[in-house]
């Protein structure tokens, strides 16, 4: 039973770290219709420029709002100067729908260029504001920390704070109107190419929470060819293509099942698993139910 | 005022959509564009509001050039246009479909009361305010339509064929509210219609086009009369 419930928890605060990672990539895919390899290359950007304001300010609480504004600034300048001219110059025939995938693989291998060189390729560090240790019940440990407290109560805080904006103010309409249509956003007056940079930039903040969690779950250190980051690409994407890639919603539910089936795998079946379940759970999600778990039947025109 | 359009030309990559094309419409009047599949009615609609680019000419709104300007920028100049196909958008509620058309508005409580009078022009979406627009009758999706561009205030309506795939009495229906609207509200519309024996009833002048030129223009009571558009597309 004890086994059980430390299962549930590990799984739920590795899963909403998933689903930061994955509404990054649903923010980018609703705004330019792009799949963003380079999402993760931009996380371990933003958890440099972090770890920077770290060494700085001495405090995680300076640190992480740095981090997020320049994921913001870092996602929006990659949109403004790359990512339109790229969409604009390859607008037409087959290599329309490969190109921007394509150059996001791209991206990736240059962002963590620039960091090599910038911050070499040794492991740096980065320390959470409190304890990994977990809670103790009598005498035995919960694998529920303060650190991952705090972990749930930041994601839960951004969500909230996403969904808000989302559902209930007009930049949040203009977001949802650009994504679903953007000829009828344009013709009602919506800067839609604002927008569209705005929605990569979002992303970029996201992203950069998930860097910085993901890091200081870990052990802490990290590097430009961190395992961790990685992971958080691979389990991000899926936790997206789970959820359906249309919605907020589906990313959050998406990153929390993946969390929570691995958390299983790992505890009850093997340790040996943790590359291999991901992409069994993608296959079979995409077998069962291809538009994803909270994703409708009918299937949106790009 | 008037929307005055001249020598414009615009081109479908090697394809000539509207070629060399003048006309001019009167403020405070329907002036219905009709003529067959392809002679170039949507391509000219979809110039005037921004969303296609033509190669040369001019077309002006209040002295406001519309050819060089983007479609956010022309809707915030009066020019309003519902694009074809029942241009809602489906995963937005009614309410946030129109609330979408007064996005760029300042004045908040104009817009509230721009909402407000709209609603009761269509008591129907009134009722279903906040029901997904993709719940709505085929009739009702274009009332939206027609709703969310009258929330951006508009002195000239641009309208692509709000007949398409409605049943009869629904078309009847919607002519019926395009042509009141233009009197009550003092808007200057331009129609475009396969249907053109409905659009000319209800308008106060005609353009045909054929294969990107102007064939006829005049009246909608002179056209109607006019033995060589009775043939072709009146049917009688």
């Amino acid at each position: 039973m004890f086994q059980f419930i430390n299962t549930i928890l590990i799984g739920i605060t590795a899963g909403a770290i998933y689903s930061l990672m994955a509404i990054s990539i649903v923010l980018v895919w609703r705004s330019t219709r792009v799949i963003n390899f380079a999402q993760a290359g931009m996380a371990l950007l933003s958890t440099y420029i972090g770890y920077e304001a770290m060494v700085h300010f001495n405090s995680f609480w300076i640190a992480l709002p740095v981090a997020m504004i320049g994921g913001a600034a870092v996602s929006a300048f990659i949109e403004l100067v790359f990512m339109r001219l790229l969409v604009k110059r390859s607008s037409t025939g087959p290599i329309a729908a490969v190109a921007p995938i394509i150059a996001t693989l791209g991206l990736l291998g240059l962002i963590k260029g620039v960091i090599s060189t910038v911050w070499g390729g040794a492991d740096v560090r980065l320390v959470g504001p409190v304890t990994n240790v977990g809670y103790s019940i009598g005498d035995k440990t919960l694998a529920f920390s303060p650190l991952k407290l705090l972990t749930l109560v930041t994601v839960v805080v951004l969500m909230l704070l996403l969904t808000v904006l989302f559902q209930r103010s007009s930049i949040g309409l203009s977001l949802r109107a650009s994504a679903y249509s953007p000829e009828i956003a344009r013709l009602s007056g919506v800067k839609v190419d604002f927008i569209r940079t705005l929605g990569w930039s979002l992303a970029g903040t996201s992203g950069a929470v998930a860097g910085m969690f993901q890091t200081i779950n870990g052990n802490g250190a990290f590097s430009p060819e961190s395992i961790e980051f990685s992971l958080l690409l691979i389990t991000g994407f899926i936790a997206a293509v789970i959820g359906g890639l249309e919605s907020l919603v589906g990313a959050v539910v998406g990153g929390l099942v993946l969390g929570l089936v691995i958390s299983f795998v790992l505890m009850y079946v093997s340790g040996s698993l943790f590359f291999i379940a991901p992409f069994v759970i993608l296959l079979i999600v995409l077998i069962i139910k291809p538009q994803g778990i909270v994703g409708t039947k009918v299937a949106r025109r790009a | 005022m008037t929307l005055t359009v001249s020598e414009l030309t615009i081109h479908h990559g090697a394809i000539c959509a509207i070629n060399n094309v003048s006309f001019t419409v009167p403020k405070g009047q329907l002036t219905a564009v009709i003529g067959a599949n392809g002679a170039g009615k949507t391509t000219l609609l979809r110039t005037l509001s921004g969303l296609n680019k033509p190669t040369h000419g001019h077309a002006t709104w209040n002295d406001h050039n519309l050819l060089h300007s983007k479609p956010e920028t022309i809707v915030r100049h009066g020019v309003s246009h519902v694009s074809e196909g029942k241009a809602v958008i489906p995963e937005l509620s009614v309410h946030e479909n129109l609330e979408l058309g007064a996005i760029w508005r300042k004045n908040k409580k104009e817009a509230a009361e721009s909402k407000d009078r709209i609603t009761s022009i269509f008591p129907r979406l009134g009722e279903r305010l906040n029901q997904r627009a993709d719940t709505l009758s085929g009739g009702e999706r274009q009332m939206l339509a027609i709703g969310r561009a009258l929330m951006s205030k508009p002195q000239l309506l641009l309208l692509d064929e709000p007949s398409l795939g409605l049943a009869p009495l629904v078309i009847e229906q919607i002519f019926q509210t395009i042509r009141d609207l233009t009197t009550s509200m003092g808007l200057t519309v331009v129609l475009v219609e396969q249907n053109a024996m409905g659009a000319l009833k209800i308008a106060d002048n005609g353009i045909v086009l054929n294969l990107g030129k102007v064939a006829v223009a005049g009246t909608a009571q002179s056209l109607m009369a006019d033995p060589q558009v009775r043939a072709a597309y009146l049917g009688y």
